[in-house]
């Protein structure tokens, strides 16, 4: 069946009035509870999950799927009025964002926001629809060699690439394969980690795991440093752009497009890069360079673009091989597995109705953010003013309600103070969540993939290197782990050229403002939830 | 010894390595008291990745410790409503993980609406507000709102508890 019949057929599914108006819910919930500050998409994710529990799966995807770009959406609403961005990709838009806000111009930062999104995210989309069967059709062709070098490829570059330390994305890493292998072991029906405890047998939760590390996690950290006085919020009207407003944002829109959706759709992309490439980009190549750090619209237009098409990239391989590449990604895959829907290359041919369906509901929703999201960011402004105890309170109100509403039972609750905890601990000592979430659902996977290759090779370790590509991606993994001592190295040798070393002169390039947000960005490493 | 407390001091980052290596400690001895005979359709058993796990904890443990001990440190997380300028609030944390215990203890006892209701007012005053009246009227509303909404819009019972009956 070719793309075009079946994203017909998945917009057949997605326009039903009942999938429609879930569709419309997800949208306003994902923005409502995105645009709140310290909820970023992925805690909005979870959060709602238990809301979808009583929907089928096809329902549950459609609303998801507007869940998903509803909270991008209402991230980028907050970074904008209230100058710290909830998520990592967001601080890029908040530099000339707020700015723009400050300077009186708030409603036309959040309408090239809005409408930059809306094209990053129909094209971003489009193309999802165009090469997640592509890499399909190449997926089905590997075996379980390659599959585990893939999965072993994505959590090692997640862990290595992103963030300043490795060595505490190391550790958080190692947290999560622990938490992972929790439960009965698939083959032999032996209980790790249990310490006896029978409720523990069929695992943790990931849902448990989920809302306890974003948001339970969260809620404690920011209430032990809560800012006495909130940060003023910029009143806003209705969003609208004058014509040379347009003039002066649609080739950011499309530049900053072209920067977002590969990076996204690698292993280890994630918004930040192609965010802070598309600022760099713009303000080269802008006419009014000197508008830069003053609030400049190209500055708003590329980035937000390129966060969007990033997020429709991330749902390349999550779709076609099962594989979440950042945390959104991964709570929408626990999803799937709660429904009892194996992610992987099989995915197309097994659930074919439900993955286009999603894709068309993808569509559908990107253009629901902007017809009602125009019209509604002066309440989504308003929320921004709610006062700080009720948000967090509720926060934890929600959090215990999902993580309980799954099992019904008061263990999982336990569960998810003691990795409430854990979350806090994390963020208090500056280790990233991201791996450790990875760890967790990809963990029981890998280890899946690498005893079916050995049951294979009959033991032989030399089955692991039984396919080309498993092959080359081993180098690909040497190559990031060797590549911070090559680089040592390298500066050691030759000490002249190593204060202009490496991203030193893109930033430099960027200006101040970007330069200390650009580190913020890799070295909190921070992709909030 | 007073070398040595100065030398700890400011350092509880340590306390991350130690948790790592316990972790560690922990995978590596539950793995090992795992009886399985060999399995040729197995040949990698349920042993070899807690065994790779615990072996990187460790690894990481060590690594960490000696990275804080040589004035290494991990930034802690920003965002918008954190103001990492004043110490850690205790007197907020532990009134917060109170009424989360609380909610726990009762849940399953006295049901979702009075845990509940619990939960939230608890929160809402250990964060620091002070309209008692308002506050509990919002969080008897909230649990009451999410119970019916969760048994008639999505199927899901939360428990009753004491209320049994009346709700």
């Amino acid at each position: 069946m070719d793309v075009w019949s079946s994203l017909m057929d998945g917009f057949a599914t997605a326009l039903t009035p009942m999938n429609f108006m879930y569709a419309v819910i997800g949208v306003i919930l994902g923005t409502a509870v995105g645009v709140l500050p310290g909820l970023g998409p992925a805690m909005t994710v979870a959060l709602l999950l238990p809301v979808t529990y009583a929907l089928e799966p096809t329902s549950a995807f459609i609303m998801f799927a507007g869940i998903y770009y509803g909270g991008m959406y209402g991230g980028s609403t907050t970074s904008i009025l209230l100058n710290t961005p909830g998520e990592s990709s967001s601080v890029v838009t908040a530099i000339e964002g707020n700015k723009m806000a400050k300077a009186g111009r708030a409603a036309q930062a959040l309408a090239t926001a809005a409408i930059g999104s809306f094209v990053a995210g129909t094209i971003g989309t489009a193309l999802l629809a165009v090469c997640a069967p592509i890499v399909v059709k190449f997926a089905v062709s590997l075996g379980a060699p390659s599959y585990f070098a893939i999965m072993v490829l994505a959590l090692l570059a997640v862990t290595a690439v992103l963030g300043s330390s490795r060595l505490r994305g190391f550790a958080s890493l190692g947290l999560g394969l622990a938490i992972g292998l929790v439960g009965m072991d698939s083959v032999t029906g032996q209980r790790r980690l249990t310490f006896g405890q029978p409720l523990l047998a069929d695992g943790l939760d990931i849902v448990v795991v989920a809302v306890a590390i974003f948001a339970v996690g969260e809620a404690l950290w920011v209430a032990a440093y809560l800012r006495r006085t909130p940060l003023h919020a910029i009143p806003v009207g209705q969003p609208w752009m004058g014509k040379f407003d347009w003039k002066r944002s649609w080739m950011p829109w499309l530049r900053g497009t072209a920067f977002g959706f590969p990076f996204g759709a690698l292993p280890a992309g994630g918004a930040e890069i192609p965010t802070f490439l598309s600022y760099v980009t713009e303000k080269r190549l802008s006419k009014h360079p000197e508008e830069f750090g003053k609030g400049a619209i190209e500055g708003v237009a590329g980035p937000e673009a390129a966060n969007n098409a990033a997020a429709a990239g991330t749902l390349t391989p999550m779709l076609a091989l099962g594989l979440p590449t950042n945390a959104t990604a991964a709570v929408m895959l626990a999803a799937f597995t709660s429904y009892g829907i194996q992610p992987g290359p099989q995915l197309f041919t097994s659930q074919g109705p439900l993955v286009w369906a999603l894709i068309a509901s993808l569509f559908i929703g990107n253009f629901l953010l902007l017809i009602i999201n125009l019209p509604l960011a002066p309440m989504w402004a308003k929320l921004l003013q709610l006062p700080r105890p009720y948000l967090y309170a509720g926060i934890l109100f929600f959090a215990t309600l999902g993580a309980y509403s799954v099992n019904l039972q008061a263990f999982d609750l336990v569960i998810l103070l003691v990795l409430g905890a854990l979350g806090f601990m994390m963020r208090r000592f500056g280790l990233p969540v991201l791996p450790l979430i990875l760890g967790v659902i990809l963990g029981p996977r890998i280890e899946g993939q690498l005893r079916k290759t050995l049951q294979l090779s009959a033991g032989d370790p030399a089955g692991l290197l039984g396919e080309p590509i498993a092959v080359g991606i081993y180098v690909i993994i040497g190559l990031i782990l060797l590549w911070p001592f090559a680089y040592k190295l390298f500066r050691r040798s030759r000490p002249v050229a190593a204060p202009a070393g490496g991203a030193a002169p893109l930033a430099t390039e960027a200006g101040d403002a970007v330069h200390s947000n650009h580190n913020a960005v890799y070295t909190n490493h921070k992709e909030r939830p | 010894m007073t070398s040595l407390t100065t030398g700890l001091k400011g350092r509880s980052e340590l306390g991350v390595a130690l948790l790592l290596g316990a972790a560690g400690v922990l995978v590596f001895l539950d793995a090992n008291g795992l009886v399985t005979p060999y399995s040729k359709s197995d040949p990698v058993g349920p042993k070899t990745v807690p065994f790779i796990v615990a072996g990187m904890l460790e690894v990481c443990a060590v690594l960490l410790a000696l990275n804080v001990l040589r004035g290494g440190k991990g930034e802690a997380e920003g965002g918008e409503d954190v103001d990492l300028a004043h110490p850690a609030d205790w007197k907020t944390i532990l009134p917060l993980a109170g009424a989360f215990i609380l909610n726990i203890l009762l849940i399953d006892w006295a049901g979702w609406v009075i845990s509940g209701t619990i939960l939230f007012w608890g929160s809402v005053l250990a964060l620091g507000s002070r309209h008692y009246v308002r506050d509990g009227l919002i969080s008897v509303a909230l649990s009451l709102l999410t119970f019916y909404g969760f048994y008639l819009g999505l199927g899901i019972a939360l428990p009753a508890g004491l209320l049994e009956g009346i709700l």
